[in-house]
C-alpha cells in the first residue's frame, strides 16, 4: 500500500497507520497508550538531544534509515557520557512512500532501539506532497551518573587520541549506492553502547568524546582543538581505513578524514589509560579496529597530521562537500 | 630517499622557484605537507592548472543564464557551482529555481541525458587535456548513440601555451613540475620546445608524496638546463595516448582562450568543430572577466606572482566558506589548499 494525504489527516488513517507499524513494531506500553505524552521516572542529570534524519536511498547496504535514527541519537547521547534511555520519532512520509517499506524501517528502529538498550516511547507522524521520501527525527533522553565530565573543551595536553574504528565505511558505502558504484562496502552505522560502557566499567578517564559523523574526524578534532585551547597531532599512517574504502576515495578524490561514519567515535582520554581503553573497544561490538591515532599538544588551536613521507600539515575543518577531481 | 629529504631540507645553495602547474600537484603537496619538508632555498608556486580557477565570469554567467531557461538542466561538477559569477553563481541561480545537477562524472551526465529526453541537458565542460579526450570519447558515445538532448558549454584549455605566457610574463622560474596527467594524453614531448626556448627543466610527476619530492629534487639538480624528464613513466609515455589525441582531433580544434587574469591567450583553448559543432551550447565568445571583489589578486595568484597568502583578502574577507575568487573556491584551487593545510605560515 503506498502511503496517501489521508494518512496524515489525523483520522481514522493515521491511527490505522500508527497502530498497524509503529505500535505494532515499538511495542512499548507508554507508547501504546498513545496519550499526548510519554510520562516516565527519571532522576539526576538529564541528557537531551534531537537529529533528523534525511538519507537517500533509506535503504543502504549495512543499514537503513531506521537503524540510522536509532544510532545517530543514541551515539549523541552516550557522547555526552549519558546512559541512553528513552527516544521519541517524528515521521515526514511523502505521498506514495510504501508501507511494506515504513514497516521494514520501523522494525529495524525496533531492533536497533532494543540493541542499544532504549525504549521508543512517543512519537508523530505527518504526510506531505511529493514523491515517496521518508524522514524521521528522532529525540533522546538519557542521565548522565555523578562524576562524569566530558566535553570538546576537556582534552589536556599528553591526552591520548583514540579513534573506534575504520573511517569513512558509511560515506562510501551510501555515495556507491547514489552512484551504482558496485562494491562490497557496507555502512558502519551502529550503536556505540557497548565499547563506551566497557570503557567506563574499566575506569578509563574519558576527557573528550564525539562520534564521528558529517564532517568526518577532520572537523571533529578541529572542535576539539578549538574548545580546549590545544593542538592535536595525528599519525596519518596510524588512521584505521579499509583498503575498498581508501581505493574508493583516491578514484573520487576524496579525503578519508572528511568522510562520515555512522558507528564510530573519536575520544581523548589520559595517556595511562590509552593502551586499556582501546583493549576495551576492540574487544566490544564494533571497535575491532580501534587505534591510537594521535595525542594533545599544548600550542594554537590547530590541527596537525603527520604524513607518511615525513611532512606536516595542518588539517581544516571540512569546508563545503567532498568532491572527485576534474583533471 | 632519506638522501632526497635530507638534501631538500638542507639545501642551501641558489635560491630555486619551481612551479606546479597542475591544480592535483597543488592539492598533494598540501596533502602531504611537503612545503615544510623543504629548505626555505626552495619556494613552490602554484600556478594555472586548476580548471575552475582559470574559468571566466562570463563563462559562469553563461551557465546561470542556462540554468534558469525554460526545460533546460545544467549538469556541472560541484565545485564550479561556488564559483562567483558577475550576479550570482550557480549555487545562487539553483536558490532561485535554476535547474543544477552535480554530477561526479561526464559519463553521468550522458547517463542523464539519455533518461531526460524531453530537457536539454547542458554539460560544463570545464578542463585541461585530460578532460577533453574524456569529452571526446563521451560525444563520440552520444554520436553512436543518437542523443540529441545533450550539449556542452566549453571552457577547454590547453597547457603549452599558458606555460609559455607564464615564462614569459613572470619570468624567475627555475623549474616546471609538469602536470601528472595532463601527459597521460599529451606525452612528455610537449615541454620540450619550452625547455629549450626558456633553458629550464621539466619533470613529469606522479601524485605520491615521494615521487613530488623526488621531482622537486630532480629538478634542483637540473636548475638552469633544458632538460625534459619523466618521473611518472608507469603511465606516461613521450609520445602520450595517441588514440586519445585523435579521438580530440576529431571533436575539438585549437581557439584562443580567456583565462582568468590573464586575459586572451592565443591557441590556447579547444572549441567543438564539425560535426560536433552540434553539441555546442553557445561557448563562442565568453571572453568578459572581472573581479567580483576589486582587491582580489587571483590573476597574479593564478601566475605565480604572488602567493597566495600575500593576497589583502586572503583569509579575512576571502575564505572557503566565503570566496571572492574561483581559486578559493575550488578543492584543487591554490587558495583554497594553502588555507586548508597552513601552507605559506611556515
Amino acid at each position: 500500500m503506498k502511503i496517501t494525504m489521508a494518512h496524515g489527516s489525523g483520522g481514522k488513517s493515521t491511527s490505522d497507520l500508527i497502530g498497524t507499524i509503529f505500535e505494532k513494531e515499538f511495542g512499548d506500553p507508554v507508547l501504546s497508550k498513545m496519550e499526548d505524552s510519554a510520562v516516565l521516572p527519571g532522576a539526576g542529570r538529564i541528557a537531551l538531544t534531537t537529529d533528523s534524519f534525511v538519507v537517500t536511498p533509506v535503504f543502504f547496504p549495512g543499514g537503513d534509515i531506521g537503524r540510522l535514527c536509532v544510532c545517530g541519537t543514541v551515539n549523541d547521547l552516550l557522547m555526552s557520557g549519558a546512559v541512553p534511555k528513552y527516544l521519541t520519532c517524528g515521521f515526514i512520509l511523502e505521498e506514495g512512500a510504501e508501507t511494506d517499506d515504513l514497516r521494514k524501517i520501523a522494525r529495524s528502529m525496533s531492533e536497533t532501539a532494543k540493541e542499544a538498550g532504549v525504549r521508543i516511547v512517543a512519537g508523530d507522524t505527518k504526510v506531505v506532497e511529493g514523491s515517496g521520501g521518508v524522514y524521521i527525527n528522532t529525540a533522546g533522553v538519557g542521565f548522565v551518573p555523578d562524576g562524569i565530565d566530558i566535553g570538546a573543551e576537556n582534552c589536556r595536553e599528553g591526552d591520548a587520541i583514540l579513534i573506534s574504528g575504520n573511517l569513512g565505511d558509511h560515506h562510501a558505502a551510501v555515495m556507491s549506492r547514489r552512484m551504482g558504484i558496485e562494491n562490497t562496502i557496507v555502512s558502519d552505522c551502529a550503536p556505540l553502547v557497548e565499547m563506551v560502557n566497557a570503557m567506563k566499567q574499566s575506569g578509563v578517564h574519558i576527557h573528550a568524546m564525539r562520534d564521528v559523523t558529517r564532517g568526518g574526524l577532520g572537523t571533529v578534532l578541529n572542535e576539539f582543538a578549538s574548545s580546549s585551547g590545544c593542538t592535536i597531532e595525528l599519525e596519518e599512517e596510524s588512521l584505521p581505513v579499509s583498503e575498498q574504502v581508501r581505493g574508493f576515495c583516491g578514484v573520487l578524490g576524496l579525503d578519508p578524514l572528511y568522510m562520515g561514519n555512522e558507528g564510530k567515535m573519536v575520544a581523548a582520554v589520559a595517556a595511562e589509560d590509552a593502551e586499556r581503553a582501546v583493549a576495551c573497544i576492540r574487544a566490544s561490538r564494533y571497535g575491532e579496529n580501534a587505534a591510537v591515532i594521535g595525542h594533545v599538544a599544548t600550542g594554537e588551536r590547530i590541527l596537525l597530521l603527520k604524513t607518511p613521507i615525513g611532512g606536516t600539515r595542518v588539517v581544516g575543518p571540512l569546508y563545503g562537500e567532498g568532491l572527485p577531481r576534474i583533471c | 630517499m632519506t638522501e632526497i629529504r635530507d638534501f631538500l631540507k638542507t639545501y642551501d645553495g641558489p635560491s630555486v622557484r619551481l612551479m606546479e602547474v597542475c591544480g592535483t600537484h597543488t592539492a598533494a603537496i598540501s596533502k602531504n605537507g611537503i612545503v615544510r619538508m623543504l629548505s626555505p632555498s626552495i619556494r613552490l608556486i602554484s600556478g594555472p592548472g586548476c580548471p575552475v580557477c582559470v574559468t571566466v565570469t562570463a563563462y559562469i554567467d553563461r551557465l546561470v543564464k542556462l540554468c534558469l531557461q525554460p526545460d533546460t538542466v545544467v549538469l556541472t561538477f560541484g565545485d564550479l557551482m561556488r564559483v562567483p559569477g558577475s550576479a550570482m553563481s550557480l549555487n545562487d541561480a539553483k536558490a532561485e529555481g535554476g535547474r543544477v545537477r552535480m554530477v561526479y562524472s561526464p559519463l553521468d551526465a550522458l547517463r542523464f541525458a539519455e533518461e531526460h529526453t524531453g530537457t536539454t541537458c547542458v554539460f560544463a565542460a570545464v578542463g585541461f587535456e585530460t578532460t577533453a579526450a574524456v569529452y571526446a570519447s563521451l560525444l563520440e558515445e552520444a554520436d553512436r548513440s543518437g542523443i540529441r538532448n545533450f550539449r556542452l558549454l566549453t571552457s577547454l584549455k590547453v597547457m603549452p601555451p599558458v606555460i609559455d605566457w607564464v615564462c614569459a610574463n613572470q619570468g624567475g622560474i627555475d623549474g616546471f613540475i609538469a602536470p601528472g596527467h595532463v601527459s597521460v594524453i599529451t606525452g612528455s614531448k610537449i615541454y620540450q620546445p619550452l625547455a629549450e626556448k626558456y633553458s629550464i627543466p621539466f619533470v613529469v610527476s606522479g601524485f605520491e608524496g615521494e615521487q613530488l619530492l623526488e621531482t622537486i629534487y630532480a629538478l634542483v639538480k637540473l636548475r638552469g638546463k633544458p632538460r625534459v624528464m619523466n618521473l611518472y613513466p608507469s603511465v606516461v609515455r613521450e609520445e602520450g595516448n595517441e588514440e586519445a589525441q585523435r579521438a580530440m582531433s576529431r571533436c575539438f580544434e585549437p581557439c584562443d582562450a580567456a583565462w582568468r587574469g590573464m586575459g586572451i591567450i592565443p591557441a590556447s583553448g579547444l572549441r567543438l568543430h564539425g560535426d560536433f559543432a552540434r553539441f555546442d551550447a553557445g561557448s563562442d565568445g565568453l571572453l568578459e572577466d572581472h573581479s567580483f571583489n576589486t582587491n582580489c589578486r587571483c590573476a597574479e595568484v593564478l601566475t605565480g606572482a604572488v602567493s597566495p597568502t600575500e593576497c589583502p583578502l586572503f583569509g579575512r574577507v576571502c575564505t572557503p566558506q566565503t570566496p571572492q575568487g574561483a581559486c578559493m573556491v575550488s578543492q584543487e584551487g591554490s587558495c583554497y589548499n594553502y588555507y586548508i593545510s597552513g601552507r605559506g605560515s611556515k
